[in-house]
């Protein structure tokens, strides 16, 4: 091992909390200049793209939304919005209502977790949500009963709230009725009203982290604020169809990490809500807009720690959109668009509670999955990541060890990152079932 | 399902003893969706916290303190070269072992590994491979310590495993129901998918536990909780795959390939179910 010199410091977080998954953050430091910032993701590989192939395309919404328990619909929604183009089929206006309102659900769900359970306790110095009850037992209270509509609007549409097993490539297996949806509306106008606290609640935290100047990238929509339809636009000029992805996104290995860091043209950018938020601000409903505007509180957000924030606006938009969705939905005659296959090759792109994931797929024509490449938000945020450490780094090197590793472990935090989905992806052509 | 491993209590005491109770969660290989199901006890989780000391949840909490633990929970599969050691020491470290979910009962979805060639998977894509860290293949929990309860599924059911807990904290030996999903089909009156659709439904030969949610959301079942035993013989016995396959290839004249990538799924390395699907990859 090479030596290191006397004054050199290296500042470790061996097992992040309040992540999904399981990852390390190593620094180093030397003569006060840091050295290197390492997010590693010790994560073992599961390899989802050698299993999908030789596997039949009706599974692989089953198949990929064991990726991630956090956020299944959204794989299973990048998944059937690739699929469905090869087998050229429309899909009726009705179940598009009824992916969208899927997709409120897991954004209602998985942000309320981050929200109350995992990021709201560093604002307010406690080691996890349950113990913040003890001093905060309503706040908590509500971010629970919050979190459990999410979860009950899942359960409705898809049986179960993690790995749902209704959505499938044409559309669901089972709809339900417009009566069954209405059992749903007093629970949702009460998250309505609780969405409008939380945003007030998180409004007034503190916000410390350095100011960066981010490139955000996130579907944009003309129409709506983007789930599964828009073009894959920055901040910065970029404004690309799902089917240039790879032409401008690169995934690019790092030794000390299972996961590969995806980047757009060799650089850094940030998806997720904040990236969201800033390029569809227009599309939010206008009670999100008024509410935002009484916090004191305006765009842009140049703080990453801030995505509590833009979650909380998100949840307040979802809510009000799956009310708004339920009011307007008619069951449709067919669950499902019946698919026959055929060969071909298609991408899609859709926003996970995280941010842009991306898939793509190679079907034969008997309807078996050829090859597959799916890029998930967290491999995405990586590297910025570990630049905003960088950022963040040289304002705290005074402190003793253990205040930085927090100060760090915080700021990852704030991505909400998702490293279970992070590592398993890696691009294969050899394992396949027999013929 | 072996006992419990400390049984001489003293009367009137449950196997966890006097105190309250130090729970920790442990991480392998997964998707995190059963420990989230943890977290989706919305209605518990307060309650639980103060009826157990959570000692140990690094996904929900940064507290961090080390065993030994009265009950330990054990997400994800074997899959890695230091996931072995690290298995045992948690073992050494447990009262009580419990496994949920699919990942950690059964080996999980990345069991599928088991059938490919992870060497190769590695080398084809790593410029240094030594970096990569994995096993070829992925193992339950069972093959490498002793496990005290296995709860199925992917994910669990929550409500199961809240069932277990509170059972062990009243001191009652915790029941987890073994018998087929057709059962719990019927109980809830829906229309049988094998039967009445004509779909290839694996419910037959698929353990109980998840609600019988699939026929309810109109499709077949695709055998996430694992195998049932056999209710008809005596308990342990595995469920009759070969005759539900068979029924499958000559009713619907489905393909063996599509009996193979039927079984070989989430649960596709239990035995039954491999041993099922492995038969049919050479018809
Ligand atoms: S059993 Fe299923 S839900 Fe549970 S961790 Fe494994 S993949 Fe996720």
């Amino acid at each position: 091992m090479p030596g290191k010199p006397n004054n050199a410091r290296t500042i470790k977080v061996n097992m992040m909390a309040r992540v999904e998954g399981e990852g390390a953050l190593h620094v180093t430091v030397c003569d006060q200049e840091v050295q290197d910032v390492q997010l590693r993701i010790f994560e073992p590989p599961r390899f989802f793209e050698a299993f999908l192939q030789g596997r039949h395309f009706s599974e692989v919404p089953d198949i990929v939304a064991r990726i991630c328990g956090i956020c299944p619909v959204a794989y299973q929604m990048s998944a059937v919005h690739a699929l469905e183009p090869i087998f050229g089929i429309q899909i009726p206006q009705s179940i598009q209502l009824l992916r969208r309102l899927l997709y409120c659900a897991e954004w209602i769900e998985s942000h309320v977790l981050h929200i109350y359970m995992l990021h709201a306790p560093d604002f307010l110095g406690y080691e996890s949500g349950i113990e913040m009850a003890k001093d905060y037992p309503d706040i908590v209270k509500r971010g629970l009963r919050l979190k459990k509509v999410g979860n009950q609007l899942l359960t409705l549409l898809g049986g179960r709230s993690v790995h749902p097993v209704s959505v499938k490539v044409g559309g669901f297996s089972r709809v339900p009725s417009k009566r069954e949806l209405e059992t749903l509306i007093d629970d949702l106008l009460w998250a309505r009203d609780a969405a409008v606290e939380t945003i007030r609640w998180t409004t007034g935290f503190e916000f410390s982290d350095p100011e960066q100047d981010y490139t955000f990238v996130a579907l944009r929509s003309a129409t709506e604020y983007p789930m599964n339809d828009g073009l894959v636009a920055s901040n910065r000029g970029l404004e690309i169809p799902a089917v240039d992805f790879e032409q401008y996104f690169q995934e690019k290995q790092v030794t000390y990490s299972n996961a590969l860091h995806c980047l757009l043209n060799g650089q850094s950018y940030l998806a997720g809500p904040l990236a969201r938020l800033h390029l569809n601000y227009e599309q939010l409903s206008p009670l999100v807009k008024d509410v935002l505007s009484t916090t004191g509180l305006s765009l842009p957000f140049k703080r990453v720690s801030q995505g509590i924030v833009a979650r909380s606006l998100e949840v307040l938009h979802a809510i009000d959109e799956a009310l708004d969705i339920i009011q307007q939905y008619e069951a449709p005659n067919d669950a499902a668009v019946s698919v026959t296959p055929r060969a071909g090759i298609s991408m899609a792109v859709t926003e996970a509670p995280r941010g842009l994931l991306y898939h793509r797929y190679q079907v034969n024509e008997d309807g078996t999955i050829q090859a597959v490449k799916i890029v998930p938000p967290t491999s995405q945020n990586q590297r910025q990541i570990e630049e905003d450490l960088r950022a963040f780094l040289p304002h705290v090197l005074d402190r003793p060890d253990e205040e930085v590793a927090l100060g760090c472990e915080k700021i990852v935090r704030s991505y909400d990152p998702c490293i279970s989905c992070a590592t398993h992806f890696l691009t294969l052509h050899i394992h396949k079932l027999p013929a | 399902m072996r006992e419990a491993p400390i049984e001489d209590q003293q009367e009137q005491e449950s196997v966890l003893g006097p105190k309250r109770p130090r729970l920790a969660v442990f991480k392998f290989t997964s998707c995190d969706g059963c420990q989230l199901n943890v977290l989706n006890m919305e209605d518990e989780l307060l309650a639980l916290g103060e009826a157990i000391d959570i000692a140990y949840f690094p996904e929900a909490s940064s507290r961090m303190t080390p065993g030994p633990y009265d009950i330990v929970l054990i997400e994800g599969s074997i899959t890695t070269p230091e996931d072995a050691p690290r298995i045992a020491e948690i073992r050494n470290q447990a009262k009580l072992l419990i496994t949920i979910g699919a990942c950690a009962t059964a080996g999980g979805i990345q069991a599928l590994r088991n059938w490919g060639n992870v060497e190769a998977f590695k080398q084809a894509v790593y410029p240094k491979p030594e970096f990569i860290q994995s096993l070829s293949t992925s193992t339950p929990i069972s093959e490498h310590v002793q496990v005290d309860y296995e709860l199925w599924g992917c994910p669990i059911d929550r409500h199961q495993l809240l069932n277990v807990l509170t059972n062990l904290l009243a001191g009652i030996e915790p029941r987890i129901p073994t018998h087929s999903v057709c059962l719990e089909c019927k109980r809830q009156g829906h229309v049988c998918i094998l039967v009445a659709k004509g779909l290839p439904c694996l419910g037959p030969v698929t353990r109980t536990g998840c609600g019988a949610i699939c026929p309810q959301m109109g499709r077949e079942c695709y055998g996430c909780f694992g195998p049932a035993e056999n209710a008809s013989q005596s308990p342990g016995v595995p469920p009759n795959t070969s005759s539900l396959a068979q029924q499958f290839h000559q009713q619907f004249q489905i393909i063996p390939q599509d009996i193979v990538r039927r079984f070989r799924g989430i649960n596709g390395y239990v035995r039954p179910f491999r041993e099922e699907s492995d038969a049919w990859e050479t018809k």
